[in-house]
């Protein structure tokens, strides 16, 4: 049996699902969101997929191991954490660079951000690992 | 260098994201495995140089000044732990190279390896009562998947035990977080100090207190909390055993000995007067299940218990001498024990089971390894010139000096009971002939595995030959736990 709505649906939804958890994480700075939640939807997006059609599949839309993308984002949120010491302050201190762009003014970036991005990574990447080995191959 | 102090901990989380990145390749994690532990006990090593000659390290996460945001502290308690993390790291990631087997180490032996140690090591290092429990949490979800990876049934039986038991320490602990919190407004352990020495709180931080010496008494395997720790720590593999029994059971110690020494001070009557009866009670149980014990894993298991109890017994005597002894005591069994548990590794591959019955006659087929055994079962008997009797001998001492005559009484009989045990290994295993049902022997006893043996074995008789320099930090790191004022100010700055 093939469940032709849920298929449709998701692929419909995994795009937006990607691109609402890019939303959340980004928004999450300073208002409700962030990476953990991101993390999970991006997950959701990819879950969904392996519910409507196969694990194999979703592996294959997902084209990078789980464990790498978590192994990415523990690296990241690392140097993330790791910058400030660099530059001679204590470990996690928020390091801030401004960024001028055209059309949208100026754009302030952080390690923060950076340590956000490294969790959002964590998090969809365990997810995805834990899934995909429950649900088997 | 103020990231030193921190080093230990973003070290380990640096190797286990080298290991995931080379998780097909399992000879290049073992390698890198071993490489990272060497740099972590080098850095832990200086570390605690740092804290001997300049006194308390603190750093403050992400600059945000204390109470405010977490700090982590580095006095020489604190310092000697983690350099112990890091000879039973580099012990253990040895010993693993040829007894993991592939399998273990393609679903991520390695990786978990490293996040348990950057647990422990961030429990020993932090200076914040809610971080500690985050570092507790970390430890504990690796070490969950450590005891259950790969294995059969007995293993995953042991592995339900030691979860179902941490979760319900753990929900103590952050209940005990959430009182405490709600009754002072500050998590910082400096902050915490200060604050609890203020009149209004008299009285009220009884409770607290007891929670947490409820949360961290299951972790430390105290009496009456302590009857998970047989069941499981028998099934996983010699290394992951070792490691479990030389180090895990020691965070929930140090984290009681944090507490009631930093912290909850107000009533010590009260407080340190249940320590006091628990560790007796914890010491005669522990020693009495081993020398019951027919299985040498079993054996060594309930032998964590009795020892856990001398540990506890210099917290509950709460003077500088008995809290040195805690210190020595501690330093002296993480060596010991996790070295016995490899050993027990060893005897199952020369003797084919863990069995007493099933054993015999290794003295005569392996006499290194009768040799091996015979050090530190000797040491934690207490047996002069080993460490483990001027360990006793200290605690032995402050318990004089305090008047515990009742403990100090308890505490020798139990010295005695630990050596029977060791003595029924020793016969049954070593001088017995080999028994008619032997199991059958695969040959492996490689210098993979013995290397690290040795090499905790000679630390073994080095504490005890030249006691001096240990003693004497012991001594300081006493003195410095009775010195709450000293933390404080290291911590939040003159004034406070």
């Amino acid at each position: 049996m093939s469940p032709l709505i849920l298929r449709t649906a998701s692929d419909l939804l995994r795009p937006l699902l990607l691109l609402f958890s890019i939303f959340l994480l980004l928004r999450g700075h300073q208002e409700p969101g962030g990476g953990f939640v991101g993390g999970l939807i991006a997950a959701c997006a990819y879950v969904l997929h392996a519910i409507a059609y196969d694990v194999a599949g979703a592996r294959r839309a997902l084209s990078i191991d789980p464990k790498t993308l978590t192994g990415t984002g523990l690296a990241v949120a690392l140097s993330s954490a790791l910058l400030s010491v660099t530059l001679g302050k204590d470990l996690m201190t928020g390091v801030w660079g401004k960024a001028e762009l055209p059309f949208f003014g100026p754009l302030e970036l952080g390690t923060p951000m950076i340590f956000d991005v490294g969790v959002y990574l964590v998090v969809m990447g365990t997810v995805l690992t834990v899934f995909l080995e429950l649900r088997g191959d | 260098m103020r990231f030193l102090t921190v080093l230990p901990i973003a070290l380990p989380m640096a190797t286990a994201i080298v290991c995931l990145f080379l998780r097909e390749h399992a000879r290049a994690q073992r390698i890198a495995c071993a490489a990272g532990a060497t740099l972590h006990l080098s850095v832990a090593v200086t570390l605690l140089c740092r804290v001997h000659a300049k006194g308390i390290q603190v750093v403050q996460a992400g600059s945000w000044p204390a109470p405010h945001g977490i700090s982590f502290v580095a006095d020489l308690f604190s310092a000697i732990m983690v350099v112990l993390t890091g000879i039973i790291g580099l012990a253990v990631a040895l010993y693993s190279v040829r007894s993991i087997d592939n399998a273990r180490v393609s679903l991520g032996y390695y990786p978990l390896l490293q996040v348990l140690l950057m647990g422990v090591s961030g429990a020993f290092l932090t200076g914040d009562i809610f971080n500690m429990y985050v570092w507790f949490e970390v430890l504990l979800i690796s070490s969950f998947v450590l005891l259950s990876l790969g294995g059969g049934k007995a293993q995953i039986e042991g592995a339900i035990k030691y979860v179902v038991l941490n979760l319900i320490s753990s929900a103590f602990f952050v209940a005990a977080v959430a009182v405490l919190y709600g009754l002072t407004g500050t998590l910082n352990l400096a902050d915490l100090s200060r604050v609890a020495e203020s009149r209004a709180l008299e009285g009220s931080l009884t409770l607290p207190a007891i929670l947490f010496m409820f949360a961290f008494g299951i972790k430390a395997a105290i009496f009456p909390l302590y009857f998970w720790l047989p069941a499981s720590y028998h099934t996983p593999p010699p290394a992951v055993a070792a490691l479990f029994a030389g180090l895990l059971t020691k965070v929930g110690v140090y984290a009681l000995v944090r507490v009631f020494t930093l912290v909850f001070v107000h009533d010590v009557g009260v407080t340190h007067g249940i320590l006091l009866v628990s560790a007796m009670v914890t010491m005669v149980l522990g020693v009495l299940g081993a020398a019951a014990g027919r299985d040498v894993r079993r054996i060594l298991s309930f032998h964590i218990i009795s020892q856990v109890g001398y540990m506890v017994l210099g917290l509950a005597l709460y003077t500088p001498l008995a809290l040195a002894g805690t210190v020595f005591y501690i330093a002296h069994h993480i060596l010991v024990k996790a070295n016995l548990f490899l050993v027990g590794g060893l005897i199952q591959r020369a003797g084919g089971s863990y069995d007493l019955k099933r054993l015999g006659g290794l003295s005569s087929s392996h006499p290194w390894l009768a040799a091996l055994f015979l050090i530190p079962a000797l040491s934690l008997a207490g047996l002069p010139p080993l460490s483990g009797f001027y360990a006793k001998l200290t605690l032995l001492a402050a318990g004089l000096q305090s008047g515990e005559y009742l403990a100090v009484a308890v505490a020798l009989v139990v010295g005695l009971l630990t050596l029977y045990s060791m003595i029924k290994i020793w016969q049954e295993a070593f001088w017995k002939p080999v028994p008619a049902d032997a199991a059958a022997v695969t040959p492996g006893v490689t210098v993979h595995r013995v290397l690290p043996v040795a090499a905790l074995a000679l630390m073994t008789v080095l504490i005890g030959v030249c006691v001096g320099p240990l003693y004497a930090l012991s001594r300081e790191a006493g003195d410095q736990l009775m010195d709450r004022r000293a933390y404080v100010i290291a911590v939040l700055g003159e004034g406070r």
